[in-house]
């Protein structure tokens, strides 16, 4: 029992980490840059989504002004911020991606305050009990539901269209995708929009699951999704999504047999260090 | 009188642990997240071996030796993967290191060791004796990057396999770039927790890594004095910003960020650039 609760609430948390590290593989197969800043995105998902459903009470709406700002500010990074360094060495964007977090966490903290805000009625929050007595928020399933959809369709996508194809080219060689008429510009300005969208909902996501916003509440998901897109074995959207939702399950089991040991966040860096002095190009890497 | 002692203690204690990272990054080329965890560890010994009754410098090798150690052990890490896995490996160190000093009650735990015991010397001496081992840092620093074993750290930084083919043994000089660097940084430990008389986790987190590798960054990756000058200034920011308060950490950030946006090299490339540009305007006029 405690068993599948255990891997339920991993699978939970690990939806969520998907959703995040998504963005955070695109931009990292396109560009290969660490991409810091992406969980400002999944901040400011959150942010909108809590004051748009609070001023017209419709959680869609929410929904979808959270996506597409956060979608519409990645673009906005990609052009301002990486563009114009994509020719310096990997740290250089490392570290303004991270000044650029700071400034944006700040940034939220003097407009709407250190203590967060939270929905007024906060939807989605009944008990559902499923087979064998498990227990789930409605939010929780459909955050589940949602991200399985999400990449179902981003993989059809990927590889079933012309720009999904043109992208799949542009990581793997750049300069023979442009030479065959693919505008690289267009093709990042979409990965951009799109996992950008991506952290946007997730950062909804969580909003509603823990009823808060808060100025920080993009640390964690900065620092995990980096981990989970190195197991992933950099820039596989499947790897990336395996290693989510195995990260997810390895940390709640973690906390409730190492929990005297080690905090969450250890556990997932032990882990995290352990597979990669086994397996060096990552978890699922394609290699 | 005594702010500006305290000020420029914690300055020399930032500068020497920036140059100590600025050794395995800058010179040698291996990334690391995880810096402030070499940090703790020199702090907590030497908290440690103070509170139980070891006189404080002696405890400044032991920090030293404890963090070197555990630094070639990470290293050996930096064996088996490379650049951005090498990043986020590093960034797990920090993190586990954090994670493990939170659960143990004889650490301290979530609260800390507080009460550590003086020193013995003034607080003009303590500011002297961080003044001079910084210095001494920074010679050294000059001192290997002149060296064999420098030029060889250089090669690794900018072509490893070529360094490979040439026959050289890559993996032990890397080896040595994260003992000396580590080592450096426990020392830079044991004087900040001498300095802060507190000492708990959160001194030595992600932010914290962060920060120091801005300033290695921010000052010029690999030039000593640059990094010496940004590691200087970025320490000082927070209190010469009192006056802007509630905005310092947004100026702080917008500042790495436009920094790196505009002056990549640092402040380091900025000085070389203005310097040129005068050369280049004299020797026209002659």
């Amino acid at each position: 029992m405690l068993f599948l609760e255990l891997t339920a609430q991993g699978l939970v948390q690990g939806s969520i980490y998907a959703l995040v590290a998504l963005g955070l593989t695109l931009v990292y197969g396109l560009l290969r840059i660490l991409h810091v800043a992406h969980a400002a995105l999944f901040t400011l998902g959150g942010y909108l989504g809590v004051i748009v459903t609070n001023a017209t009470g419709s959680l869609a709406l929410g929904f979808a002004i959270a996506m597409v700002a956060a979608g519409l500010t990645g673009i906005a990074m990609y052009r301002l911020c990486y563009e114009p360094i994509l020719k310096q060495p990997p740290f250089v964007a490392l570290i303004a991606s991270i000044g650029l977090y700071i400034a944006f966490e700040e940034l939220f903290r003097i407009i709407f305050g250190a203590s967060g805000l939270s929905y007024q009625a906060p939807p989605l929050q009944e008990q559902v009990v499923l087979f064998g007595g498990l227990q789930f928020k409605q939010a929780e399933l459909m955050v589940m539901a949602g991200t399985a959809v999400i990449i179902g369709v981003l993989g059809y996508l990927q590889n079933k269209t012309r720009i999904g194809v043109a992208c799949q080219a542009t990581v793997s060689d750049p300069q023979m995708a442009e030479s065959f008429g693919i505008k690289l510009r267009q093709v990042r300005d979409i990965n951009f929009f799109v996992g950008s969208a991506l952290a946007g909902f997730a950062g909804v996501w969580v909003a509603l699951l823990n009823n808060l916003v808060e100025p920080t509440m993009g640390s964690v998901p900065s620092y995990k999704g980096l981990a989970i897109i190195v197991l992933g074995g950099m820039g596989s959207v499947r790897g990336t999504l395996l290693a989510a939702l195995v990260l997810g399950v390895v940390e709640s089991f973690g906390t409730i047999y190492l929990g005297k040991l080690l905090d969450r966040n250890a556990i997932a860096f032990a882990f995290l260090i352990a597979v990669l002095m086994v397996r060096p190009q990552g978890l699922f890497a394609r290699r | 009188m005594e702010y500006e002692i305290s000020l420029l203690t914690s300055m020399a204690i930032s500068v020497l642990f920036a140059l100590s990272l600025n050794l395995i990054t800058g010179f040698c080329g291996q990334i690391s997240l995880g810096h402030a965890a070499f940090l703790g560890i020199g702090a907590y010994l030497s908290a440690l071996l103070s509170k139980a009754g070891l006189p404080f410098l002696a405890t400044l090798p032991l920090g030293m030796l404890l963090a070197g150690v555990i630094g070639v052990v990470v290293g050996l890490a930096s064996l088996r993967v490379r650049a951005d896995f090498l990043a986020i490996t590093t960034m797990g160190v920090g993190f586990l290191f954090v994670g493990i000093v939170r659960q143990q009650e004889w650490l301290g735990g979530e609260l800390g060791v507080s009460a550590i015991p003086d020193s013995g010397l003034s607080k003009t001496g303590f500011m002297l004796l961080s003044l001079g081992l910084c210095l001494v840092t920074a010679a050294l620093c000059i001192y290997i990057r002149k060296s064999w074993m420098g030029r060889v750290f250089n090669g690794v930084a900018e072509d490893e396999d070529t360094m490979r083919v040439l026959g050289i043994d890559v993996p032990r000089y890397k080896l040595a770039a994260f003992a000396i660097g580590t080592a450096l940084a426990g020392l830079a430990g044991g004087l900040y927790a001498q300095h802060l008389k507190f000492i708990g986790p959160d001194s030595f987190g992600f932010v914290e890594s962060v920060t120091v590798l801005s300033m290695v960054v921010v000052g010029g990756i690999g030039s000593v004095v640059g990094v010496a000058f940004g590691a200087a200034v970025l320490s000082a920011l927070p209190a010469w910003f009192q006056f802007i308060g509630d905005y310092k950490l947004l100026v702080y950030g917008g500042l790495l960020f436009l920094m790196m946006r505009f002056s990549p090299g640092g402040m380091a490339s900025i000085v070389t650039r203005v310097v040129n540009s005068r050369n280049k305007a004299q020797g026209d006029r002659t």
